[in-house]
Formats: structure tokens, sequence, C-alpha cells
């Protein structure tokens, strides 16, 4: 009986769709505000990633808050799961050599993969989230691979606090230096297609990979931990 | 026919909205209902970046000096969707871990014997 | 190009059907998470390669793995 009164309403949303989608036509330009970005995107920040520029330069309150919604969801889960008990000492069956000895042995591979996708963000696809989320599966194949190895959780919970930290503090000196607003890009930019170009963005994207990793590796830790 | 071919990757992003509103509506273990989320989640990102597509368009990203800003697809919806998937996940993982917290209070997964209980 | 796209969309759609009838929520694990990878590519045939590494390494991996975990505290099967 649900099934089919959901179904009868979802085809009359359907209808009312496919009648809406006759106005949006696929692959016709629809915004202006996109060419501004692209036009004058190059000289304003000095990035070459477009994007990068738009989510750093142009829209980066958003981004703000979406490193305290991240930020949120981590102290939720580490709060709801806190009152179980920690998984005790049981004997833990080692994995075979060869999977112990691969996983020791990527390990530092893929780090250095994560790291370099952040820290060349505004030249190449990339940036701080996907590096972060690299190296937090970087974390998690050892967990799964070297059973019984555990992470310091001091160490990951000092790298999130200065990550989040950098970014607030980089906003707060281009209030007062510079342009006099918000995360303003006081630093000069260099020229474009170099590593140290760009501003402030490359010193933002660092501090957000690094917390960013940080975090999912807290998540997977604090649900692999309780038992 | 030619409405099915040029609308193509609409007509995917709106089927993946309706099978995880059908997978919320409908099914009654608590698990499902969050891997539709999920998929409701995807649905979304991929309706919000075919809008964003410019015919014969290329990645707004100035890799070589000598490129010119031709005809390059609209960069502002990538931006928005980037920050949308971290969004996702944060979700998901909070709704998780509150189902861990609920089995382990009432000790079953359905939806209908916990609508019941009267704590 | 047309025909690659429209077998890339059918597939996506079969795996999404296919998470509604499994019984093993193990096996609906793996469909969703299909979903999100076969995403991924049709991000990138849509010019943005920064989005389509942003689903493939979050959607792909990590979401996987919090499902495993939490599956592995609960129930397996549906009822």
């Amino acid at each position: 009986m649900k099934k089919i009164i959901s179904l009868i309403l979802l085809f009359i949303i359907c209808l009312g769709i496919i009648f809406c989608l006759q106005k949006i036509p696929f692959g016709a330009a629809k915004t202006k505000v996109g060419n501004y970005y692209i036009d004058n995107g190059r000289e304003e920040t000095g990035a070459a990633n477009i994007v990068t520029s738009v989510v750093l330069n142009y829209r980066g309150f958003d981004t703000l808050g979406e490193v305290t919604i991240l930020f949120l969801a981590a102290m939720g889960l580490g709060t709801v799961l806190a009152t179980l008990q920690k998984k005790d000492k049981r004997q833990i069956e080692q994995a075979s050599l060869i999977l112990k000895t691969g996983c020791r042995f990527l390990f530092p591979l893929i780090l250095l993969f994560g790291a370099y996708i952040f820290f060349h963000g505004h030249l190449t696809p990339g940036g701080g989230f996907q590096g972060g989320a690299i190296i937090a599966s970087a974390f998690l194949l050892v967990y799964l691979g070297c059973r019984g190895r555990k992470i310091n959780e001091t160490g990951s919970k000092l790298t999130e606090s200065i990550g989040g930290l950098v970014f607030l503090i980089m906003g707060l000196i281009g209030l007062t230096l510079g342009g006099h607003y918000f995360l303003s890009n006081f630093i000069p930019k260099g020229e474009i297609n170099t590593l140290f170009s760009a501003g402030i963005i490359p010193i933002i994207y660092i501090a957000i990979g690094l917390k960013v990793g940080s975090e999912l590796t807290g998540i997977i830790d604090n649900l692999m931990e309780k038992s | 026919m030619e409405f099915l071919t040029d609308n193509i990757y609409y007509i995917g992003a709106f089927g993946l909205i309706f099978i995880g509103l059908f997978i919320i509506l409908v099914k009654h273990n608590l698990i499902k209902v969050i891997i539709g989320l999920g998929i409701l989640d995807t649905g979304i990102n991929l309706f919000l970046i075919a809008i964003g597509y410019i015919n014969n368009g290329t990645a707004p990203i100035f890799s070589k000096p000598g490129l010119e800003a031709g005809n390059m697809v609209d960069p502002v919806p990538q931006a928005l969707v980037l920050t949308s998937i971290v969004i996702g996940v944060a979700i998901l993982a909070l709704a998780l871990s509150l189902a861990i917290r609920l089995y382990k209070h009432y000790g079953s997964l359905d939806l209908r014997k916990i609508k019941e209980q009267r704590w | 190009m047309i025909i690659i796209v429209s077998l890339l969309v059918v597939i996506m759609l079969t795996a999404a059907v296919s998470a509604i009838f499994f019984k093993d929520l193990l096996n609906a694990v793996i469909a969703a998470c299909m979903v999100s990878l076969i995403a991924s590519v049709l991000f990138y045939l849509l010019q943005a390669p920064d989005v389509a590494m942003a689903e493939a390494s979050i959607g792909a991996a990590l979401v996987a793995a919090i499902f495993i975990i939490a599956i592995s505290k609960t129930k397996r099967h549906e009822e």
C-alpha cells in the first residue's frame, strides 16, 4: 500500500519536472557571473586554476563555513559514541607477512601523493579536500593491514586544531593589513604557473588539507575503537 | 527520441534522485534509509554539474601559458559541488553513529518496532 | 560518444535499482559504491576534473569504509 502511493506521487512529480526541463536547454550558456571570473581571474588572483580561485578567493567565506560543518560532525560523532566501552586487548590475529610488509611500504608513498595534490592545488586539478581524503585513506590502510597499531590521538587532534587556526589567522591578518576585508589577498602574487604564486591560496590549502585529513582519520579511529 | 539523446545527463540525475527518494519513503531498515540518503546526494550533485555545461567547452584551467579564454564551462557550479560532496560525507558519518547508538539501546534496527515503543 | 554515455547511465541506474532489492546489506553498500564510481566518470566527461577527483576519493573509498564498519557493529541481514 505504501509502495503504490509513493510510486504515484513520484510519477506526478516526474511529469512536472519534464514540463520544466523544456525551459533549461542542455549546453547553452546560462549565467554571466562565470564569464567575469574566467576573464579576470588570472590577473586578480594569480592562480591558474579558476575553480580554486573561486573557492578560496571570491567565495572564501563559504569554505570557512564548510570547514566548520565538518568539524561539528566529527565532534558530534565523538560525543555520541563516547559512552561505549573501548575494545579490550583481545588476542588479535596478525595478518600475514606479505600484507604487513606491503602496507608498511605503501604508507609513505600514499602520504607523499596526497601532499603533492594539495601543494599544487592552484596549478592543476586538485586541492585541499581531495588531498586530505587521500591522506585519510593511507591511515585506513594502516588500520586494516597492520592490525594492532594505533594512531597517536594527541598528534591528530593537534594537527586538526592548528590547521583550523591558521585559516582563521590568515583571514584576520587580511582584515587589518592588506585590503581591509576578511580573507583579502595581501601577499604579492608572483608570476602565473609557478609554485610560489597566487598569494595566500597555497597556504590556506595546506592548512585545509592537513585539517581534513586528520579529521577523517579521527572519524575512522572513533568508529573502529569503540566496541 | 531527440529528447532522450539530448538530455541524457538530466535523465540520469533525476533517475538517481527518484530512486533515492523511493528508498527513503518505503524501506524500513535504518541502514537502507541511510544508503538512500547517499544516493540522493550523488544525484543532486550530478544535476548541478550538468547545468553548468556548455557545448564544446573545456575545463576551466589555464594549464599552458599560451592558452586563451576560448569557451570554457562555467566554474561556479563546480565550486559549489566541491563543498556539497564534503558536507554529504559528514552527514553520513553522523547518521551512522546515531544508528549504532540506536541499535545498542533498542536491540533492533527496524523502524516499525522502534516507533511502537514508548520509553 | 553518445553510445558510451548512454551505456554508463544505464549501468548506473541498474546498480541503483538493485540496491533496493538486495537483502544482504553488504551487497547494497557495494551497489551504492558503484553508483558513486560511475558518477565520477560522468563528472569527468562533463569537463569537471576537480569534482571527479573529489567524488572518487571521498565517495568511493571513505563512505564504503564507514558503512562497512557500521554494519559490522549491527546486524548484517535486513530483518
